[in-house]
Parts: C-alpha cells; sequence; structure tokens
C-alpha cells in the first residue's frame, strides 16, 4: 500500500512557510477591512481625534438618501453595460482572432494593448474623443449629423461615454481569455461538425460556446468586479460622477465623500454597502450561472 | 582587530563628530503644498532665496499633489505623529483645519518667537477668511484669489462694445445685453464661468451682502444653515437658464476650471469669469486675440457692491514639533510676507500681494499702468470693509456643499430642475451635512 509520504516532519516548518502570507494578507486585507466596518459605525473627525460611536447612524442617513439609492441603480445600469458591451465585444474580437492567419502576433498585440493603458489615461483619450468642445467625434458627429453630443449637459451622453472608456479598456482583458479559452477546444470536434454539414453559426453556437462557459463565466465574475472598482479612474478623468450626479457610481462617491469630503464615517458605511453588494452579487452568479456552465476534462 | 586599528577608527568618529557639530546641520523645516507647474517654480525660488539668506533653518517644500491630497497626506501623517510643520490648505478646508485641535494659530506662533507684526498692514479681506471668532489670525494666508469677470476685446469691437471700466463694475443687465450681441456674432456662446459655485453663488452672494449660511456664514458657531434660496440668487441662477435657453447667451463648460478656461481661449465664449490667477494661464497660452479684466457684474439695484470673497489658500502649522523648529516656522512666515517676496508672488502667478506695503511698492513703481488689469481683483476685494455677509465663509463639510451646488446647478443646466427646486435641494441636503459635521464636534 502506498503511504503518503509527507516532505515536512513537523508541522511547524510549514505553517512557518505560509506565514508570511498569512500576514500580508493579514495587514493589507482583513486589517483595513476590519477599521472599516468598525469606522462605519463610528462619527469621526478627519484627524480621527474624537470618535464617538454611534450604531447604525451611518447606514440610516445613507438610506435615507435618495441619491444614495440613485446611484445604486446608477451602479447597476453602468456595470451591466459595461459587463454586455466588454464581453460581446471582447468575445467577437477573440474568435475573429482566432481565425486569422496573417500577422497573428501583432493582431493579438494591438488588440491586448488597451489594457495596458491606465484608466486615468484611457479616460483622458476617450475626452479628447468626446469632449464637446475639442472631442474630435464630437465635432465631427456635430457637423455631419447635427447630432447635439453633450456629455457635459446631457446623462445620456455621459453615461454612454463612460461606459464606452471602461469597456474599451475591458474588452483587450477579456479578449485574452477568450482567445486563450478558444485555443483550448479541440480543433477536432470543430472539423467534425463542419464535415456533418453544420454551419459556421451553429458550430458557434453548439459546440465553441458551451464549451467556452467557463471561460465565459470567470469573465463575467471578473468584469462586474472590474467595473464596480476599476472604472474609478475613468469617471474620475471623464464626468467626475457628473452631470448633475449620473454618472456618480457608488466607488467615486466613496471616494468623494470619503477622500475629498472627509465624511469618513459615511464613506466607511458606504464601502461596507459595496463589499455587501459585490459579495452577494457574486454568490448569486455563481448560484445561478454556474449551474449552466461545463466543465471538462 | 589590533588596537591600532580600534584607536584609529575612534579618532575618525571623534573627529567626525567634531566637524559635525562645529558645522551643525540647520533645522529642517517641512513644507507640503500644492503649487504645481510655474507656480510650483515660484514657490521653490522663495524657499531657495529664504534658505540662501541664513544658515539656521532649511525649509523643504514638498508638492503633495491637488489641495484635497494635500490635506489627506496631512492627516495621515498626522495620524501616523510625522505631521509636516507647515501645510498648505485650500479656503474651503478652514473649518476643518480650526476644529482639528491640531494646529498651533499663526498668530500665536509671531507673539510667541517674539514677532511683532501689524496685521492692519495687512489686506483684510483676505485676513478676515483665516480669523477665528476673537478675530485672531489663525493661519497664514498665502495664495489669495477672487474671481474677476475676463472678456476678449477683438470679440467686444466686433459686437460693437467698448472697453469695460476696471473699477466701475457693469450690471447683469448691461451683461445681458453684451452676451446677446456677442451671440448674435456666431459665437458657440457669450459667457462661460468658472467653479459656478465659488463665482455665482459664494461671490455672488457676498457682493451683494446677501448671508450665505445662518450664523455669519458660519463664523459665529457650529449649527449653521445654508440660506442660498433666496430670491435674489434664485433670480440670479434664472436668469442664467434663461441666457442658456435664449440663444446661447451663457453655456456650461463643464465642472473643471480647465473646461470654461480652453472655452474661452479657444474663442468660444467672449466673456469669461474665473479666478485672477488665470492671469497666468492666459498671458502664457491666448496669441490671438486681445483679452482684458473688469469686476464682477453686480445687479442695478446694488449701488454700493461689497467686496468679493477670496479663494485660494493658507499655511496652517501643526503643532507638536520642538521649539527650536517653530522658531524658524516663524522667522519663514515672517519671511513670505516680505515686501519683495509678495511682489513676485504677485508678479508671477496673479494672486494678491497680501500686505499692503507690497501693493503700495508696487502702485508707486507704476506697476498698474503697465499692467492695469492685475489691479482689477485688488480693487474688487478692498472697495468697501467686508461685513458679516462678505468676509467669507466658514463651514464645515464645505467641500462636500461645493459639490451638493455643483451638482444642483448642473440639473438646472440640464433642465431636470428649476432654479429654485435646484437650490432649495441644496440647502436641504447641505443642511445634513452641516448638522452632521456640528455633531462630530460636540
Amino acid at each position: 500500500m502506498l503511504r503518503k509520504r509527507s516532505y515536512f516532519k513537523s508541522k511547524g516548518l510549514a505553517y512557518l512557510l505560509v506565514l508570511p502570507q498569512i500576514i500580508i494578507t493579514a495587514t493589507f486585507f482583513y486589517w483595513p477591512a476590519i477599521r472599516g466596518i468598525v469606522s462605519s459605525f463610528m462619527r469621526s473627525d478627519p484627524f480621527g481625534l474624537k470618535s464617538t460611536f454611534i450604531w447604525f447612524d451611518n447606514y440610516i442617513n445613507l438610506f435615507k438618501d435618495p441619491l444614495y439609492l440613485k446611484s445604486i441603480v446608477i451602479t447597476l445600469i453602468f456595470s451591466g453595460s459595461v459587463a454586455l458591451l466588454s464581453i460581446s465585444c471582447g468575445l467577437f474580437l477573440a474568435s475573429m482572432a482566432n481565425r486569422a492567419l496573417r500577422f497573428t502576433a501583432l493582431t493579438r498585440t494591438l488588440l491586448i494593448w488597451p489594457y495596458a493603458v491606465a484608466p486615468a489615461i484611457s479616460g483622458i483619450l476617450w475626452l479628447f474623443l468626446l469632449h464637446p468642445s475639442y472631442g474630435v467625434v464630437a465635432i465631427w458627429l456635430n457637423r455631419v449629423f447635427g447630432l447635439n453630443w453633450n456629455p457635459l449637459l446631457s446623462s445620456r451622453d455621459a453615461m454612454l461615454m463612460v461606459v464606452l472608456a471602461s469597456s474599451w479598456k475591458n474588452i483587450s482583458y477579456n479578449f485574452v481569455f477568450f482567445l486563450a479559452g478558444l485555443q483550448a477546444i479541440p480543433k477536432s470536434l470543430i472539423e467534425a461538425a463542419a464535415m456533418d454539414g453544420a454551419s459556421p453559426f451553429r458550430r458557434f453556437w453548439s459546440i465553441t460556446f458551451p464549451l467556452l462557459s467557463p471561460t465565459m463565466f470567470f469573465v463575467t465574475v471578473m468584469t462586474i468586479i472590474f467595473s464596480f472598482f476599476e472604472s474609478f479612474g475613468v469617471i474620475h478623468a471623464v464626468t467626475q460622477g457628473g452631470p448633475g450626479g449620473s454618472t456618480n457610481i457608488l466607488v467615486y462617491k466613496v471616494y468623494q465623500d470619503g477622500f475629498i469630503g472627509l465624511n469618513l464615517g459615511s464613506s466607511s458605511a458606504q464601502s461596507v454597502v459595496l463589499m455587501l453588494l459585490i459579495v452577494f452579487i457574486t454568490i448569486l452568479q455563481f448560484k445561478f450561472v454556474e449551474r449552466k456552465v461545463q466543465y471538462t476534462g | 582587530m589590533s588596537f591600532k586599528r580600534i584607536s584609529l577608527i575612534l579618532t575618525l568618529v571623534f573627529v567626525f563628530s567634531f566637524i559635525e557639530s562645529a558645522f551643525a546641520k540647520p533645522i529642517e523645516i517641512h513644507w507640503w503644498h500644492a503649487m504645481r507647474g510655474s507656480r510650483g517654480e515660484v514657490v521653490q525660488k522663495i524657499v531657495d532665496d529664504f534658505n540662501k539668506s541664513q544658515s539656521d533653518y532649511k525649509v523643504i517644500a514638498t508638492y503633495k499633489g491637488e489641495y484635497d491630497e494635500v490635506l489627506n497626506a496631512a492627516i495621515a501623517a498626522v495620524r501616523a505623529g510625522k505631521q509636516p510643520h507647515i501645510i498648505q490648505v485650500f479656503e474651503v478646508g478652514t473649518q476643518t483645519m480650526m476644529m482639528s485641535g491640531m494646529v498651533y494659530p499663526v498668530y500665536k506662533l509671531m507673539d510667541d518667537y517674539g514677532y511683532k507684526i501689524d496685521w492692519s498692514r495687512y489686506l483684510q479681506p483676505v485676513l478676515s477668511y483665516y480669523v477665528n471668532e476673537d478675530n485672531k489670525l489663525m493661519s497664514m494666508p498665502f495664495n489669495s484669489s477672487t474671481p474677476v469677470m475676463y472678456y476678449n476685446v477683438d470679440m467686444f469691437k466686433k459686437a460693437g462694445i467698448g472697453r469695460l471700466s476696471k473699477e466701475k463694475p457693469i450690471t447683469w443687465d448691461e451683461l445681458g445685453e453684451i452676451t446677446e450681441k456677442i451671440a448674435k456674432l456666431g459665437v458657440k456662446g457669450g459667457l462661460v464661468t468658472a467653479w459656478q459655485s465659488w463665482t455665482q453663488i459664494e461671490n455672488y452672494s457676498a457682493i451683494h451682502d446677501l448671508p450665505f449660511a445662518t450664523k455669519a456664514n458660519g463664523y459665529e458657531g457650529l449649527d449653521v444653515q445654508l440660506t442660498i434660496n433666496n430670491d435674489k440668487v434664485v433670480n440670479h441662477i434664472a436668469r442664467l437658464k434663461k441666457w442658456m435657453d435664449d440663444g446661447n447667451r451663457f453655456f456650461y463648460g463643464g465642472q473643471k476650471y480647465q473646461g470654461p478656461k480652453s472655452e474661452f481661449i479657444a474663442q468660444n465664449a467672449g466673456v469669461y469669469i474665473d479666478s485672477i490667477s488665470a492671469i497666468a494661464k492666459l498671458q502664457s497660452s491666448v496669441k490671438d486675440f486681445e483679452w482684458d479684466i473688469a469686476p464682477l457684474p453686480v445687479e442695478s439695484w446694488m449701488a454700493e457692491p461689497q467686496n468679493s470673497i477670496i479663494g485660494g489658500a493658507s499655511l496652517w502649522v501643526f503643532k507638536g514639533k520642538k521649539k527650536n523648529e517653530y522658531k524658524g516656522v516663524a522667522a519663514f512666515m515672517k519671511y513670505l510676507a516680505n515686501t519683495d517676496v509678495q511682489i513676485l508672488w504677485h508678479k508671477e502667478t496673479g494672486y494678491f500681494p497680501i500686505t499692503l506695503d507690497a501693493y503700495e511698492k508696487l502702485k508707486s513703481e507704476g506697476y498698474y499702468e503697465k499692467y492695469p488689469y492685475q489691479e482689477v481683483g485688488i480693487k474688487q476685494l478692498t472697495r468697501r470693509n467686508p461685513t458679516k455677509s462678505s468676509r467669507g465663509i466658514r463651514l464645515g463639510y464645505f467641500v462636500q456643499i461645493r459639490n451638493i451646488i455643483n451638482e444642483e446647478l448642473e440639473l438646472v443646466w440640464n433642465g431636470k430642475k428649476t432654479a429654485k427646486e435646484a437650490l432649495d435641494s441644496a440647502v436641504e441636503r447641505s443642511n445634513i451635512k452641516l448638522s452632521e459635521f456640528a455633531k462630530t464636534y460636540k
């Protein structure tokens, strides 16, 4: 009978080896998270000299504020649109790139490139395209179609602009995973289907897509999380939450109230709500979406 | 190790420590500021000059980011017990700093270290923003500005409008006629304004002697409420909205100050309201047209308009440092108020000189005859003694309140709310913040 042979004679060494990782996680994740939760129950001055424990007042004030509820809706619309746009475009580009024979390396590099651009920079780039006064595309839209594109005033235009700017970055990220997923699909399956006379669309829908579902699931979860948190830089550079708070997504509100407004209690409460919301959405995804995922191998 | 070697090392250590004490290092004084680009260079020049002028102290000026980032860095530093000696805080952070319990008041610092300063030789409307309830100066004003009206002289000529007076403000009705004429030229819009809360509500209220908030704009207590939903301010905002809808006489250039400024530079607007400190940028970037400055317009019913209020930042000294370091801080503060330093600062940046000595010297040198537009802000600021409504605004969570006002005004501009609805809701939302702030310090 085979005996499990452990390399470590004592448990002590094993613990010692994982200790650095535990310390890092505890210092940079658990400790701040606990501090955040604690301070969400406090009312304190910016310098932290005076703090009073106020139970759930910060949370109650938050949910009494109609604008906060509006901000939740805005966040859901925003991240839903970013997910839809960046996943569909990423998948489309990946399946095209998977078929491309010439200039493969170049095409792929170019497609991955946007991901390397910092969110704030990508925001500025989009501003140069879509700003009503100096945006190249905006001016052209106005001149050719007479379209009055104005994200400085119109909530809809502003939302569209930040969705575009955030998706643009995410498309590359999704593209990488979809491409890897597509290349892992055995060619023989598709060839067999082709010989049976299945159309390209049918081949994609019945073979590629189901085999790609684990990737799809992973990418969806990641994109939702990204759009909740990483889009901060884009919002900050492009609209700063405006006009009239119409692009003020939750994470930007946390920053505005906490770091600029120095209202730490409310800001902490908002981050706790944000954390709970993302946990809830992730659980939902694992519970309902993952059932449809087929893991092979 | 041999005895010889040890004795050699000991000798060297002794010699070096002797040298060290003979050439004692100057005491370091740390100053965190938010002045970037050309302003940052001027700051560095002033600091270098101070360091060269004596050998006891060495001021180290560090750019820590935008105003809010400097304040955040300082708060984190205070919490870690490693605060700098001096920090530059924007005017909206004044209440936060005053209530922080971490401040060594400037008037006390100067008294404690033997600097007899005649505060009456300073520009009063600037000082009055930073005094406590006993009229004692809490922080040293550094960069102060006030909003003025810039206009495109060439565009005015084309529309048949002459130059405006640099002392007597035009009325808002006259500005209405001007913007109408300019809009007819086919430009994108007549008027554009930066920092809308600061220029169109805070300063509008001050100039027309209307309270911005109760308790003398917050100077006399923490249980404060905003009062900006009064008829006069509502009418003003409604009028701007009417100008916007009616022939592009006013347009919104965005929240950030770069937006409106670039609209003016691109000649999309004939009239542009912004801080006097925009001069530096206009001087360097406007090549293809002539611009000039006039005081902010006033209502026709306001026969004797009040002074405008300032923006910008002041220097705060933190508690918890050594006595000999504070001596250096006091010396540096005194140096900053020197006439020559103030003149340099004013000429290079457009910000006000804070002392009357500097202002009078510039006048006697004929500086303002050569650059008359540089004087418009000072004249507007000092045209009358500040009243309770025009000496400044002292509110907690003021940054958030400005954000709220910004948001609500945007809802007026895009037609979702009327001026009255927006200002009512701005007041209501701000009052919640103000009462939270008051509770924090109970």
